[in-house]
């Protein structure tokens, strides 16, 4: 099956997000939500079992100057085996403009046994865009082992290289639930948050100026860690756990205003010894909140092509 | 065709670059509790080799390749920072900053006329497998061979810190070594079939405990190795 779908949103003269363009065909099919937050939710509904091996779906995502909207799916999406040798494909292009704001928090895609999935994201970030993405993936359904499936992900932030990763699990996968990538775990995720949320404050950068991970607690089973990255405003929150629910635990955009409050950047002064998320728990959940949205104007990125490096990953 | 000792030469242990200082993530593997005996190291190598081990080589090959080009030096530098965005963990691209500077010192010393000047300045320095993709031409290797020596390098430190950690059989290790040797060179293949591809293209393989356990290893007061 074939399916293409878009959304486009837009700043009115009041600052309001407009949905100018909400389109999309079986088994893409799009539902504007009640607003969260004051933003507009866009649901993914699956008009259709899958992906199955063969399909072709690819979603477009446009949020211009100002803009802000959350995309959301009803339902975890279950990667399945289809005719010998086809492949399931799922493509997302995400343009941000200066000033707009994507929150792209879909559900679980799971990776079936003897599935063949490509996951490909193209994220394209005007200097000024703000960006909360969550991915997780789910090796195989219960009891069962996990089919091959390759999720990549490549983000631009004002025309430079931001974040580029493939993760690859499944047979042909060599090592992939080995000690080096996933040792044994059955999720495994990352939030990707980019704007002041992941600005570095004084917690991440230290006495030298150099950028510093924090490895953050979890129960048995389970490792994450706060990763800032080094081509812009913006940090990696990693993930591995043994099951789903705990992953979207460690994955929740709410606490990521806890490990990190966007207060004003202060003098970095010396490192605290220790990671601590002590704070946490009273600090406001910024990071998933409204927006302020500031005026149009700024540097327009280019429409992500359809070639490039999402494209080469899937050719693996 | 490459001359053969030098390959032999970088790829040796011995070389003066520092690498024995680093377990490449095997040291918090074996805290953790996941690499234990010969078995577990051998699946912990295939996934640092299915992962670190293909950016470094394809790196290096790319790299390789821009030293003979006339604008390389916005090539390496739009290759440190595509490097820079396949490396979330701050602990990894500083390790690998830090092996590229002493592999660069290496280079400067060995090689005095290896155009080492159009690697991106900066602090603690550029990324290792850009200094081998120069190192390796002013050597005279081929891209084959480039590619080879990078991802050999991402399994041989590991598995020799594994004897040093935890009291392994180096026969039994070197044993675990032999049988990858086919994946080594598959890697190195791969490694130089995107050569051709823009740095934005090539390979970008994750590994999230790596990232995690880096960031552990960094807070702890005492260890064997750097990384």
């Amino acid at each position: 099956m074939r399916a293409v779908a878009r959304v486009v949103a837009v700043a009115d003269r009041h600052g309001r997000t407009v949905l100018r363009e909400l389109r999309g065909e079986s088994p893409l099919l799009l539902r504007q939500a009640a607003t969260e937050e004051g933003v507009p939710t866009v649901y993914v509904v699956g008009g259709a079992a899958g992906p199955l091996a063969g399909d072709d779906l690819r979603l477009s995502v446009e949020v211009g100057p100002g803009a802000a909207v959350r995309v959301r799916t009803v339902a975890a999406s279950v990667a399945l085996p289809g005719r010998p040798g086809a492949v399931s494909r799922m493509r997302v292009d995400a343009v941000v403009h200066d000033g707009g704001t994507l929150h792209w928090l879909p559900e679980q895609l799971v990776a079936a046994a003897g599935c063949d999935h490509v996951a490909g994201s193209r994220v394209t970030l005007a200097e000024g865009a703000r960006l909360l993405w969550r991915e997780e993936l789910v090796c195989g359904r219960y009891g069962e082992p996990a089919g091959n499936v390759v999720v990549a992900t490549s983000v631009d932030h004002a025309g430079r290289p931001l974040l580029r990763q493939s993760l690859a699990v499944g047979p042909a996968a060599p090592g992939w639930a080995g000690p080096a990538v996933l040792g044994g775990a059955t999720a495994t995720g990352s939030l990707l948050v980019v704007g002041p949320a992941a600005a570095s404050g004084p917690a991440t950068v230290d006495g030298g100026g150099q950028l510093r991970g924090r490895v953050l607690p979890t129960g048995p089973g389970a490792s994450a860690a706060w990763l800032p990255l080094a081509g812009g405003p913006a940090a990696l929150l990693t993930a591995t756990a043994p099951d789903a629910h705990t992953l979207r635990t460690l994955l929740d955009p709410a606490g990521v205003a806890a490990i990190d409050p966007p207060t004003p950047a202060t003098a970095t002064g010396p490192t605290p010894a220790a990671p601590t998320v002590s704070a946490a728990a009273t600090a406001p959940a910024a990071a998933a909140g409204p927006r302020a949205l500031p005026g149009a104007g700024g540097s327009v990125p280019d429409a992500a092509g359809e070639t490039g490096w999402v494209t080469a990953a899937g050719r693996r | 065709m490459t001359p053969s000792s030098m390959v032999l030469l970088l790829a040796d242990g011995r070389f003066p670059a520092g690498a024995h200082a680093h377990s490449g993530g095997l040291e918090a593997a074996v805290a953790a509790g996941l690499v234990t005996d010969p078995a577990t190291l051998a699946g912990f190598l295939r996934g640092r080799l299915a992962t670190g081990g293909l950016v470094a080589a394809a790196f290096a090959v790319a790299a390789h390749r821009a030293a003979a080009a006339t604008d390389r030096r916005a090539t390496l530098a739009r290759l440190d920072a595509e490097l820079d965005a396949r490396t979330a963990a701050p602990a990894l691209r500083t390790v690998s900053r830090r092996q590229g500077r002493a592999l660069l010192r290496a280079g400067r010393e060995i090689w005095p006329d290896g155009g080492f000047d159009a690697l991106p300045a900066g602090v603690p320095g550029p990324h290792q497998p850009l200094v081998l993709g120069l190192v390796a031409a002013a050597a005279g290797l081929d891209p084959v061979a480039v590619a080879t020596v990078a991802a050999y390098g991402s399994v041989t430190g590991p598995a020799s810190a594994g004897v040093r950690l935890l009291g392994l059989d180096p026969y039994r290790v070197h044993a675990v070594l032999a049988a990858l040797a086919v994946d080594c060179d598959a890697t190195a293949a791969r490694a130089v079939a995107t050569a051709d591809d823009p740095p934005e293209w090539l390979p970008a393989p994750a590994a999230p405990l790596t990232d995690i356990h880096a960031e552990v290893h960094t807070t702890w007061e005492v260890r064997l190795f750097a990384s």
